[in-house]
């Protein structure tokens, strides 16, 4: 089963979203999809006066070919936006964000655990389900899975022509994150924030306080 | 003695590094130390397992450079301890008078000799000093509260200023500096144009933090290729690699490196605040290194 929980309002609001596009997946059947939770804070981003252009429900969004197709419907909505918000795994924030490469897209949930199943799995991107995930900070490239050291703070300093000092064939993660952040403008306005992964969260089952940045 | 002090005084800081040997017989190590770098550097760096090469330990070498009266910079890594051993050993420096640390995310075990370890990086440089910086706050990373008096360090870190791209870099050294950086110790530098590029950006945009400058002697031609092909954010041009193709003897003798870091030091000195001489073996050419470079 799939396991998320919601992130909380302050951690989705941070870097000053204005306008979003909300997507959430129910793709999985296994999914413990936490609606509820989601219509609220839906409800609290209204009232925070962040404008929601529309709300749609899908599925399997860890497909290309289903996101490609989404985004293609919606292509005027979602050019109006600043942001894509994704309540998904963090597979489906990643395959989105590929995808909409000016748009910045931001994760809705956090990524607890799949004991046993995974839904449609794409294979170019990869979630460790490390229980809070950091897409957000990371403007949609996943820091636990793109970087040998699961770096959380920047790059180490190891990477060659941008290439990881690991393997000599993988791109470095995080110069392509800091490339994505800079479209952005995030990189500055997150500068003084220390990243420091949770493990606690990696028990299984385990949904316990919202996450909350240093 | 806190490095930081030395800076506020306006000394240029010279700095130096051991690595520990394999094994546990330090005596050679420590008295190559007291021969060649006591009393004509301000601190000597103790490497922390280099190159994910496993090694005897840089906290203890500390310790033994501490009890002959020298400076030691205690060099820590994420990649080998978790949260738990890293604020613990940290502590435990404390207890021996070691004030300085060198901070950094480490190496991947894959680059050393035991392939198959478990890469640990619970915490990263920019995590790692935030501990440190709660620690002296009289907390432990988890809030817990300290025992007693907390302890006060001079934190240091490092900084690639040829890498390219640079702004990677930069962002990382921002947030090294938030969370309580107070010196830099640099990689290899051999293009000063790069250098006085790089300080002109950190001074204008992060105000006052200082900055070693990375050298070593460069020992031959392979080696300056090896770290153009190799290293990341080392480059050696071409002309200083003509220089050391030039007399075969003289650079066999260390006398063409020599010169050369001497140079750089020299091009160099007016940007920075202090110098970092990493010798990779050849610990006994820095005293006519700092002579030729009048330091
Ligand atoms: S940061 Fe990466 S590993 Fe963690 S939940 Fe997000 S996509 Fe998954
Ligand atoms: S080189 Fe890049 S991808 Fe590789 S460990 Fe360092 S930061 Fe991560």
């Amino acid at each position: 089963m799939l396991i998320t929980q919601i992130k909380s309002i302050k951690e989705i609001i941070k870097f000053g979203i204005k306008k979003i596009f909300v997507i959430k997946c129910i793709g999985c059947k296994e999914v413990y999809f936490p609606e509820k939770d989601v219509d609220n804070l839906i409800n609290e981003l209204t009232n925070s006066n962040i404008e929601i252009i529309q709300t749609i429900s899908t599925e399997y969004l860890c497909n290309a070919d289903f996101s490609k197709i989404i985004s293609e419907k919606y292509k005027s909505q979602i050019e109006y936006v600043d942001s894509i918000l994704i309540f998904s795994c963090g597979v489906g924030v990643q395959v989105v964000s590929s995808i909409l490469e000016d748009k910045l897209v931001l994760p809705g949930c956090d990524t607890l655990n799949i004991p046993g199943y995974q839904g449609l799995t794409s294979q170019n991107f990869n979630c460790d389900l490390c229980g809070e995930c950091y897409l957000n900070y990371t403007a949609g490239i996943c820091p636990i899975t793109s970087c040998s050291k699961s770096l959380l703070n920047g790059p180490c300093g190891g990477a060659k022509n941008g290439k990881c000092e690991v393997n000599k064939e993988m791109d470095c993660g995080w110069e392509k994150i800091y490339k994505r952040l800079s479209k952005f403008n995030l990189a500055k306005k997150q500068i003084d924030v220390v990243k420091i992964r949770n493990f606690l969260k990696l028990q299984e089952g385990v949904i316990g306080e919202k996450n909350e940045t240093v | 003695m806190k490095l930081s002090e030395l800076f506020k005084k306006g000394k240029f800081v010279i700095t130096s590094e051991i690595g520990p040997p394999k094994g546990w017989q330090v005596d050679k190590c420590i008295h190559e130390a007291e021969t060649y770098l006591k009393g004509k550097v301000d601190a000597i760096n103790v490497t922390d397992n280099q190159s994910s090469v496993m090694r005897f330990g840089s906290l203890a070498t500390c310790i033994l450079l501490k009890q002959k009266n020298m400076e030691p910079i205690f060099q820590v890594t994420c990649r080998d301890r978790n949260r738990i051993a890293l604020q613990s050993d940290i502590l435990s420096a404390y207890a021996f008078g070691i004030e300085n640390l060198l901070l950094l995310t480490g190496d991947h075990p894959v680059l050393g000799d035991h392939k198959d370890a478990k890469p640990v990086f619970d915490l990263d440089s920019v995590s790692l000093i935030y501990a440190v910086k709660k620690l002296e706050s009289g907390e432990d990373l988890a809030g817990n509260k300290l025992e007693g008096e907390p302890p006060k360090f001079c934190i240091g870190a490092v900084v690639s200023p040829c890498a390219e791209p640079l702004d990677p870099q930069l962002f990382k050294m921002e947030k090294k500096i938030k969370a309580g950086a107070e010196f830099f110790q640099t990689q290899l530098v051999f293009e000063p144009e790069k250098f006085v590029k790089f300080m002109d950006i950190v001074k204008k945009n992060f105000g006052k933090v200082y900055v070693l400058l990375g050298i070593t002697i460069l020992k031959s031609v392979g080696m300056a290729k090896y770290m153009n092909e190799n290293v990341a954010g080392v480059f050696v041009p071409d002309y200083l690699i003509e220089e050391l193709k030039k007399d075969k003897e003289k650079t066999k003798s260390g006398q063409t490196g020599i010169e050369i870091a001497a140079k750089l030091i020299k091009e160099m000195k007016p940007y920075c605040d202090g110098v970092h001489i990493m010798p990779l073996g050849w610990d006994d050419k820095v005293p006519h290194l700092l002579e030729l470079a009048e330091l």
